[in-house]
C-alpha cells in the first residue's frame, strides 16, 4: 500500500489527501481543536515525508495535528482505528460524508464503529433529562433590610430562591483580580527609570531639544489557582464557590486556574471558561465522578504538587483553598503537601465554611495541620463573607494576616491539650 | 541541510554528530527544515531540546543564535535597541547625516534582528530557549516573526529575512503556551528515551564507561523514571551520572555508589530520602535479575 510520492498517479495522491481531511475531521468531532489550516498543514506533510514508512506518516500527522501531550493518546486511537483497516474508513467515509449516505450494514462495521464511539467519548448516550428549573422570581418590592438578611444568611440555610439570587450576588461581587509586579516597563508614575527612546524621540519633535521621560514597572495581574473541595459535607458552599470562580473566570480568560476534588482531583478550568455560568457548572457535574462523596485532602494535593503545580503556580500564583478540612488520611502526608504547596506559591488562603459557627476551634488534627501551613484563613459561607474575599483580591493585600496568628496559636493549644488527655 | 532527502539521511547525519533522536523527533525536524517552519519542542528539562540546535548549527555549518527568554524579556532585549548614546553624542555634535535621528545606523541588532539581518550563503539557526519563562505579550511579539520572516521597526519600516532562517523554540511547560503560537510550529513532545535510544547516547556521549556499566546505569535510571519521583532524572543526568562514575573508577554500580553519588541523579531532597536505602538496593537487585535474563535469553 505504501510507495514513494513521486511514483505515486495524481489520482491515488488526491485520494490520499481526501482520506488526510477525513481523518482530521474524525479527529475534530473526537474532540480535539484542529483548524482548517491545521489540515492542509497535514496535507503537505505527509507529501513532504513520502508514503516509504507507515511510522513516518504517522509522525507528520502527529507533528501537525497534536499540540499538547494530552491529546496524543486520543490521536493514537484514531490513527490505529483509521489507517489500519480499510472497511473501517469505507464506514467513516460514509458517516462523514452526507451525500454519499448509505443505510447502515450491520456486522463487524458496526461493531467497529461503536468501539471507536467508545475510545473516542462520542455523545452516543442519549441527553441527559433536562434538570427540574426552578422559575426564578425576583421580588421587586424587596427592601434593603431583606437584602442584608440574605447577605448574611448561610447558603445551606436558602431556599432555591434565594439561592439564585445570592448567584447573582456573587457574580456581581467580583470587581477586580490582585496585581503583581512586573518585570517589563511602562510609562506610569512613579517614575523610576529613564526611558531612552521616548526620551528621544520627544527631541525629534521639540528641535533638538532633550527632555528626560521615565517609565517603571508595569502592573500585571497575579494568576490564581482555586482548589474546591466538593464532598458531601460542602455541597451547597462549593456551588456558589464555582459560581464566584466562574465571575474572577470572565475578568481575566486564563488568569484563574480552577480544581475541584473529593476522592480525587480533576482539573475543571476549560470547563469553566464558558460564557455562561449554568452551562459551565453542569459540564463540570459531568465530567467529576466523586461529587458530593468523601474526601481525601493529602492524596488530592500530592497529585496537585506532583502533576500541575509546576504548570500553573509558575508566575506567582495566589492559591485559594475551599475546604472544611476534615480528612481521615494520615497527618504526616497532609503536613508534607500543605507545606509543598505553601511554598510553591505566593500566598496560600485556605477558605472554611466552618467559620460560619461563631463557636468553630480547630480541634480536629487535619485542621490543626492544616492551619499551619496557612497564610489566610477566611469563611466563605454567606454573599457577604464572599464580598470580603473579593474585596481581598481587588485590593491585592499583601499585608501579613493579623488574625491567622491566633489560629495558629488556638490550634497549637488544641493539640497541646490533646497530647495531655492522653 | 538543503542536500538531506529523507528521514533516514536526516537521522544517520544527526547520528554522525552524536545526537541520537526518536522518529517522531526525525520527522518533525525533516519537516521543519523542508517546509521552512519553526519546530516547537516541549518536554521535561535535561531531554535534549537544546542540544539538538547546536547539533544541527554545527552540523550544517551555520551560526547558531541564541535568544534565552525570562520574565521581562522585550524588544530591546530581544529584537533590537537603538543606540541611544551615539544619537545624543551626534546630536550634541552636529554630526547628524540627515535631520532623521532614526536611521538603520543607529539599531542596535538583538538576536531576532540578527537573524533577519544575516546575509551570507547559509541562513543562521535561531534558538529561541525556554519560551515559557518570557511573559505572554512576548508570544505575541514573536507571532508576526515566525509566519514572515519579518520585524517590524515603527521608526524605520518592516525588515524583512532574505533566506528563513532555521528556528527551533523549547518550552519546559511551566506554563502554556498559546494556540497562536504554537500552530505556527511543527510540535513535538520530547519524551524520555527507551532503553535502546538511551544505551546509544550514552555510548556516544560518555564511552570511557565501559558496555556493562552503562547497560546498569541506564537500566537502573529507566527503573528510576516509573518511580513517580518529583523530578524524574533526564538524559542530561545519566550522561553526568556515568561521568561521574568513571572519575570514581567505578566498574559496577553497587548501593554504596548508588548511595554516595545520588545527588548527580536526583535534585530533591525528598527524592533522595525516597530512593535512598533499601529502595536502591531493590532497583539494583532488579537491574541485576534484568541484565541476567538478557544474557540468558541471548544464548
Amino acid at each position: 500500500m505504501y510507495m514513494d510520492t513521486a511514483d505515486s498517479q495524481p489520482a491515488e495522491l488526491a485520494r490520499l489527501d481526501e482520506n488526510i481531511l477525513l481523518f482530521v475531521r474524525l479527529l475534530r468531532r473526537a474532540g480535539l481543536s484542529v483548524g482548517v489550516t491545521a489540515g492542509l498543514d497535514a496535507v503537505g506533510a505527509v507529501r513532504c515525508v513520502g508514503l516509504a514508512s507507515r511510522t513516518h506518516i504517522y509522525h507528520a500527522l502527529s507533528s501537525c495535528l497534536v499540540f499538547r501531550p494530552e491529546d496524543s493518546e486520543l490521536f493514537d486511537q484514531a490513527f490505529y482505528l483509521f489507517w489500519r483497516n480499510p472497511k473501517f474508513l469505507e464506514k467513516m467515509r460514509n458517516l462523514l460524508l452526507p451525500q454519499m449516505k448509505q443505510t447502515g450494514r450491520a456486522g463487524d462495521d458496526e461493531d467497529m464503529l461503536r468501539r471507536l464511539e467508545e475510545a473516542l467519548g462520542q455523545p452516543g448516550r442519549a441527553e441527559d433529562p433536562p434538570a427540574a428549573h426552578t422559575q426564578i422570581h425576583i421580588d421587586a418590592r424587596q427592601t434593603a433590610s431583606a437584602r442584608e438578611q440574605l447577605n448574611h444568611k448561610d447558603f445551606q440555610m436558602m431556599s432555591v430562591d434565594e439561592i439564585a439570587q445570592a448567584e447573582q450576588a456573587v457574580a456581581m461581587l467580583v470587581r477586580k483580580l490582585p496585581m503583581r509586579k512586573s518585570r517589563r516597563m511602562a510609562d506610569r508614575p512613579p517614575a523610576r527609570r529613564l526611558d531612552f527612546r521616548q526620551s528621544l524621540a520627544g527631541a525629534r519633535r521639540r528641535f533638538g531639544l532633550v527632555l528626560p521621560q521615565y517609565q517603571s514597572p508595569a502592573q500585571l495581574i497575579r494568576p490564581l489557582v482555586v482548589l474546591t473541595d466538593i464532598s458531601g459535607s460542602m455541597d451547597s458552599y462549593s456551588r456558589m464557590m464555582l459560581h464566584f470562580i466562574h465571575a474572577l473566570g470572565t475578568l481575566s480568560p486564563g488568569g484563574v486556574s480552577s480544581f475541584v476534588f473529593g476522592t480525587r482531583l480533576t482539573p475543571v478550568t476549560g470547563l469553566m471558561a464558558g460564557r455562561d455560568v449554568d452551562a459551565s457548572l453542569a459540564a463540570v457535574s459531568d465530567a467529576v465522578s466523586d461529587w458530593a462523596g468523601g474526601t481525601d485532602i493529602g492524596t488530592c494535593l500530592a497529585d496537585f504538587n506532583q502533576n500541575w503545580s509546576r504548570r500553573v503556580l509558575g508566575q506567582g500564583a495566589s492559591v485559594l483553598l475551599m475546604t472544611d478540612g476534615l480528612e481521615r488520611g494520615t497527618d504526616a502526608d497532609l503536613a508534607f503537601e500543605m507545606q509543598r504547596l505553601q511554598k510553591s506559591c505566593h500566598q496560600l488562603i485556605w477558605l472554611n465554611p466552618l467559620l460560619r459557627f461563631d463557636g468553630f476551634q480547630p480541634k480536629s488534627r487535619s485542621v490543626q495541620t492544616m492551619l499551619a501551613f496557612t497564610d489566610r484563613f477566611l469563611a466563605v459561607h454567606s454573599v457577604h463573607s464572599l464580598g470580603q474575599l473579593a474585596q481581598l483580591l481587588a485590593t491585592g493585600d499583601a499585608r501579613p494576616d493579623k488574625q491567622i496568628q491566633s489560629w495558629k496559636q488556638r490550634a497549637r493549644y488544641f493539640s497541646l491539650a490533646r497530647s495531655d488527655n492522653r | 541541510m538543503d542536500d538531506i532527502v529523507s528521514v533516514e539521511a536526516l537521522k544517520t547525519a544527526l547520528e554522525e554528530a552524536d545526537y541520537i533522536c526518536s522518529d517522531g523527533l526525525a520527522v518533525a525536524l525533516f519537516l521543519a527544515l523542508r517546509q521552512h517552519r519553526p519546530l516547537f519542542l516541549e518536554g521535561e528539562a535535561g531531554v535534549g531540546k537544546t542540544e539538538i540546535a547546536k547539533t544541527l548549527a554545527c552540523l550544517s555549518g551555520r551560526p547558531l543564535i541564541r535568544l534565552q527568554c525570562y520574565e521581562g524579556l522585550d524588544i530591546s532585549q530581544a529584537a533590537y535597541e537603538w543606540n541611544y548614546a551615539r544619537q545624543m553624542v551626534d546630536i550634541q555634535a552636529g554630526n547628524l547625516k540627515s535631520d532623521n535621528l532614526f536611521t538603520a545606523d543607529y539599531l542596535i541588532a538583538r538576536p531576532l534582528l540578527q537573524a533577519v539581518n544575516h546575509r551570507g550563503k547559509k541562513s543562521p539557526v535561531l534558538l529561541i530557549d525556554e519560551l515559557d519563562r518570557a511573559d505572554e505579550a512576548f508570544e505575541a511579539y514573536l507571532l508576526e516573526f515566525l509566519s514572515d520572516w519579518q520585524i517590524t521597526v515603527p521608526e524605520l519600516g518592516t525588515l524583512r529575512a532574505e533566506t528563513p532562517p532555521i528556528v527551533i523554540i523549547t518550552s519546559n511547560r511551566t506554563r502554556e503556551i498559546h494556540d497562536a503560537l504554537k500552530r505556527r510550529c511543527f510540535y513535538h513532545w520530547v519524551d524520555y528515551p527507551d532503553l535502546r535510544t538511551e544505551l546509544g547516547i550514552l555510548a556516544k556521549k560518555a564511552p570511557q564507561a565501559g558496555p556493562d556499566l552503562q547497560q546498569q546505569l541506564v537500566r537502573f535510571v529507566q527503573k528510576l523514571r516509573d518511580e513517580n519521583l518529583f523530578k524524574a532524572p533526564g538524559i542530561a543526568e545519566t550522561i553526568d551520572w556515568a561521568q561521574a562514575l568513571v572519575e570514581l573508577n567505578c566498574v559496577a554500580v553497587d548501593p554504596q555508589t548508588v548511595e554516595s553519588t545520588m545527588g548527580v541523579l536526583l535534585k530533591y531532597q525528598d527524592d533522595i530520602a525516597r530512593i535512598q536505602g533499601s529502595e536502591a538496593a531493590r532497583l539494583l537487585a532488579e537491574v541485576q535479575a534484568d541484565m541476567l535474563a538478557g544474557t540468558l535469553a541471548a544464548r
